[in-house]
C-alpha cells in the first residue's frame, strides 16, 4: 500500500476513493456488532449468499457496520440512498428485500418501524421518533461505515482533522482550541480536557504518554463499546492529535476483556493506519512520530480508575495510587501521562474540524457538545442515543425512549453507574449536564441511563450497587473495604426483612465517612446509590424496615406471587414449568399458587403471557 | 499444556514483564484455565516471583486457577439485567446444572460464571454461552438454552424465535 505522505496526498486519496464508487449501487448497512446478540451476522451472510446466487454484485453491496443505536428493534438494516430502515430482519427476509426493495423499489410494510402511538409504518430512518430527536455528532459514523475498512472512514472525511492539526496548527493552538471548546471528560469525572492536556504538556519529562480508557466497567453503559467497535479510527485520530499537542509519541488503548469485537476492530484499525503512514514515523510529512498499542483488561472494575488502569498497563494488579500525585506529571512508568475516555478522544477530531466556537454552540454553559447515553432498563426504546447536553431527562426517556414499557409507572432513572444515583420523577425536567446531575446527588458517569419502573425496588437497587462495589473494591484502603461490607450487610438485612430502626441513619453515617476518607473515587462515590435512594425514596425503606413489605416484588422474603383470577386463562404453562410443583389447576381453569411450596423463583412470572402472575 | 506453546506466547510478547496480563490471558485461552505448572514455568522463564503471578491471577476476575468445563455459561449481572431478573436466571441455571457460580459440573460440560456487564444491555437479561449471546434469557428460557449444548454436544445455532 502506498503511504499517505502529506495533507494533499490524503485529499487526493479521498477523492480517488469517492470517484471509484458507483453512485447507482445500493448499499445495505447491517449492524454486525451490537445486533449480533439478535442474530445479525446470519442476516448479513444470507444477503451475501443471495447476492451471489442472483448475480447482483453490480447492483448492491452489503456493508457490515457498527451499532445503529436502536438495539431494541435489532437486527437493524438501512438501505441507501433512500435510508429505508428495516427492523427485526431475519435471514429469510434477504431474498424478498433484494427482489422487492432493491430491484423494484417497493417498501416491505411489515419490516418497517411501526409507531406504537398510532400504528403507522415509518420510513425513512430519520423520521422515526427515536432518531428524530437525537443529534448524532460523535456516533454518526458508527452505523454508517465499515469499521474494518479505513478507506470508508477516509471517504467520510476521516483523518482531515489530523491533517489540519499536524500541518496547520501548533501544539499550543490545538490545546487552546480544545480548551475553548469546553470539552469535559466523558468518562464521568467531567474534568476539562484542554486543561489536562496543558498540564501534561507543561509537565517535566522527555517521554510522555497518551492513554485511552476503554475499560467501560459501568454496568448498563455501552457507548464506548459501540465507538470502539463501530468507529475505531475516530479514537485513533483523536489520540494522534492529542499526542502531537501534548508531546507524546506513544499511546495506549486499554480495553475491557469482555469486549472482544472492540479489541479486534481497534487492532485492525491500528494496522491499517500504520500501513497508510497515519501512525508511525513522520506522519503526513509533519515530522511527528506516534505509535499505538492495545492492552486488554482482565475483568476488574477498579481498572477504569485512571491510576489503577496505569498499574494494570504496567502488568501489575490494578490498585489505585494516591491522588495527590497527578498522573499528568507522574503516571504510567512514572512519566507524564494524559488519560482520557474513549468518547472524549472521539470528540477531538470534531472539535478540530469545526473549530471551538462552532463546537461550543451545542450544550449548556458548563457542559459543551453532545453526550452519548445508553438508554436501557424498563424503557420502550432501548439503545444508544446521542443528545445535546442540557436536554431534559424527560425528553430522553419519553420523546426518544418512547416512555415506560407496558405503560407502567416511572419510578426512577439511575445515572452514573455504581457511583451515581437514582433520580425520581419530580426531577425529570432537569437538564442533563455534569453540574445539574451532581446537584441532585448523582453524576454523569460514563452515560448509562437505566430506567426503573414500579417493579423496581429501590432498596434492592442500592444493595445491588453496594454489592457490586464490595466485590470490585480492591481492598487497599479501609473506609472503602470495610464501609462497603457493613453497608451491604445492613442493606441485606433490610431486604430480607430483618431491618431495624436506626439502619437508615447508620447507612448515612457510614456513607459520609467513606466520602471523606476513601483513597480513590470508587470508595468516595460508592455511597451515592444509597444516599440518593434514601433521599428520594424514604417510604420504600420504611416499608421494608417497618412493614416488612416489598411492593415492587423484588425482595424475596417480603412478597408472594399470586395468580390474578381475572387474567388467568388456564393455559397450564406455569403449572408445567414450576420446579416446585407449587401451581395447581385444570386446563382452561384458573390456576392457584401454593405459597407454602413456592420458592419465588419467578419462572411462572416470566412465562405467563397474560401477565396473570402478580405480586403482593 | 506443552511448554513449547507457553514459550510461543512469551515470545509473542517479547518476554516483557509489563505484558504479563496479556500473556496470562493468552495462556488461559489454551486450556480454559491457568494450570499451576504453567504459572511456575512463566515465573522461571520471565524471572518474575511466583507471588506476583498469583497476585494477578487472583485479582482479576477473568483468570481461573481451576479447570473449567467445555462450555462457559456467563450470566450478565449488569444493572439492566439485574432489573430484568438476572438473579432469578442465575438461580435457575444453578438449579438446572446443580452447581453454584464459579463451579463446574461433574461431567466437565458446563462452568457457571457471572459478569458485571456484557455491554448488550438493550437485550437484558443476557446470558452468554461460550461466544453466543442470548438476549431476554429469563428463567423460563434457561432449560431451552442449555439444551442446545447438552443435546448437540457443542456446535450450536442461536435459536430463531
Amino acid at each position: 500500500m502506498k503511504k499517505i505522505n502529506s495533507a494533499s496526498d490524503l485529499e487526493d486519496f479521498r477523492k480517488a476513493i469517492l470517484q471509484e464508487r458507483d453512485p447507482a449501487k445500493k448499499i445495505v448497512r447491517i449492524c454486525n456488532t451490537g445486533c449480533r446478540g439478535s442474530g445479525s451476522i446470519r442476516v448479513a451472510d444470507a444477503f451475501e449468499h443471495q447476492i451471489r446466487a442472483e448475480n447482483l454484485q453490480g447492483r448492491v453491496v452489503i456493508k457490515r457496520t457498527g451499532c445503529h443505536g436502536f438495539c431494541e428493534i435489532g437486527p437493524v438494516l438501512v438501505i441507501e440512498p433512500d435510508n429505508i430502515l428495516y427492523q427485526r430482519v431475519k435471514p429469510d427476509d434477504a431474498a424478498e428485500i433484494l427482489s422487492e426493495t432493491i430491484l423494484k423499489g417497493n417498501l416491505i410494510e411489515r419490516l418497517l418501524y411501526q409507531d406504537p402511538e398510532n400504528g403507522e409504518r415509518i420510513s425513512p430512518e430519520a423520521d422515526i421518533p427515536f432518531y428524530r430527536n437525537q443529534r448524532k455528532m460523535v456516533s454518526h459514523r458508527a452505523g454508517r461505515i465499515d469499521p474494518i475498512d479505513i478507506d470508508d472512514y477516509i471517504a467520510e472525511g476521516g483523518y482531515t482533522a489530523l491533517s489540519k492539526a499536524l500541518t496547520t496548527m501548533s501544539p499550543v493552538e490545538i490545546i487552546d482550541t480544545v480548551e475553548a471548546s469546553g470539552l469535559r471528560g466523558r468518562g464521568g469525572g467531567g474534568f476539562p480536557a484542554g486543561r489536562k492536556w496543558r498540564s501534561c504538556r507543561a509537565a517535566e519529562g522527555i517521554v510522555k504518554y497518551v492513554i485511552a480508557n476503554g475499560d467501560e466497567g459501568d454496568p448498563g453503559a455501552f457507548m464506548d463499546r459501540s465507538l470502539m467497535e463501530g468507529d475505531p479510527h475516530s479514537i485513533l485520530e483523536g489520540m494522534i492529535i492529542g499526542g502531537y499537542a501534548i508531546g507524546a509519541n506513544e499511546g495506549f488503548i486499554y480495553v475491557r476483556d469482555e469486549y472482544p469485537i472492540a479489541v479486534e476492530h481497534l487492532s485492525i484499525a491500528i494496522e491499517q493506519a500504520e500501513s497508510y503512514g497515519l501512525l508511525g514515523k513522520n506522519i503526513l510529512g509533519s515530522g511527528f512520530d506516534f505509535t499505538l498499542e492495545i492492552n486488554r483488561g482482565a475483568g476488574a472494575f477498579v481498572c477504569g480508575e485512571s491510576t489503577a488502569l496505569m498499574n494494570s498497563l504496567e502488568g501489575k494488579v490494578g490498585e489505585p495510587r494516591a491522588k495527590y500525585i497527578h498522573t499528568v506529571e507522574s503516571g504510567l512508568w512514572e512519566r507524564p501521562s494524559n488519560l482520557n475516555n474513549v468518547e472524549t478522544w472521539a470528540n477531538v477530531p470534531l472539535i478540530i474540524n469545526r473549530g471551538a466556537e462552532r463546537y461550543a454552540e451545542t450544550g449548556t454553559q458548563g457542559s459543551k457538545g453532545t453526550k452519548i447515553f445508553s438508554l436501557v432498563g424498563k424503557v420502550r426504546n432501548t439503545g444508544l442515543v446521542e443528545v445535546p447536553m442540557g436536554i431534559t431527562l424527560g425528553e430522553i426517556i419519553y420523546d426518544i425512549g418512547g416512555g415506560i414499557r407496558k405503560d407502567k409507572g416511572f419510578k426512577a432513572v439511575q445515572t452514573g453507574g455504581p457511583s451515581g444515583g437514582c433520580i425520581p420523577a419530580s426531577k425529570l425536567d432537569m437538564p442533563v449536564d455534569y453540574d445539574s446531575l451532581k446537584e441532585v446527588g448523582s453524576m454523569m458517569g460514563s452515560g448509562g441511563l437505566i430506567v426503573m419502573d414500579e417493579n423496581s425496588c429501590m432498596v434492592d437497587v442500592a444493595k445491588y450497587f453496594i454489592g457490586f462495589l464490595l466485590y470490585e473494591s480492591c481492598g487497599k484502603c479501609v473506609p472503602c473495604r470495610e464501609g462497603l461490607k457493613q453497608m451491604h450487610e445492613i442493606l441485606s438485612n433490610i431486604s430480607e426483612g430483618h431491618g431495624e430502626e436506626g439502619d437508615v441513619a447508620l447507612l448515612e453515617e457510614i456513607s459520609h465517612l467513606m466520602i471523606e476518607a476513601s483513597l480513590c473515587a470508587l470508595g468516595g462515590s460508592a455511597p451515592n446509590p444509597v444516599l440518593s435512594t434514601i433521599r428520594y425514596f424514604p417510604d420504600e425503606y420504611k416499608a421494608h424496615i417497618v412493614d416488612k413489605k416489598c411492593q415492587a416484588g423484588v425482595c424475596r422474603n417480603l412478597f408472594e406471587y399470586f395468580i390474578d383470577e381475572t387474567l388467568c386463562d388456564g393455559c397450564t404453562l406455569c403449572r408445567k414449568k414450576c420446579p416446585e410443583g407449587a401451581v395447581s389447576g385444570e386446563k382452561k381453569q384458573v390456576h392457584v399458587i401454593d405459597p407454602a411450596k413456592c420458592v419465588n423463583c419467578g419462572i411462572c412470572f416470566s412465562l405467563c403471557k397474560k401477565e396473570a402472575v402478580r405480586v403482593r | 499444556m506443552t511448554l513449547a506453546k507457553v514459550d510461543q506466547v512469551l515470545a509473542k510478547y517479547g518476554y516483557r514483564h509489563d505484558a504479563l496480563i496479556g500473556i496470562m490471558q493468552d495462556l488461559q485461552r489454551l486450556e480454559n484455565y491457568l494450570p499451576p505448572e504453567t504459572i511456575r514455568y512463566v515465573s522461571q522463564r520471565l524471572e518474575v516471583p511466583l507471588t506476583r503471578l498469583y497476585h494477578i491471577a487472583t485479582f482479576y476476575k477473568s483468570f481461573s486457577l481451576e479447570p473449567r468445563g467445555r462450555h462457559i455459561v456467563r450470566v450478565c449481572l449488569g444493572t439492566a439485567c439485574h432489573l430484568s431478573g438476572a438473579v432469578q436466571t442465575q438461580e435457575q441455571i444453578e438449579r438446572s446444572l446443580q452447581i453454584k457460580e464459579g463451579e463446574t459440573t461433574k461431567d466437565m460440560m458446563f462452568s457457571l460464571e457471572t459478569v458485571n456487564c456484557l455491554g448488550t444491555c438493550a437485550l437484558a437479561p443476557v446470558t452468554m454461552v461460550d461466544e453466543e449471546y442470548y438476549g431476554e434469557a429469563t428463567p423460563g428460557r434457561v432449560e431451552k438454552i442449555l439444551s442446545f449444548y447438552t443435546e448437540t454436544s457443542g456446535s450450536v445455532e442461536n435459536e430463531e424465535d
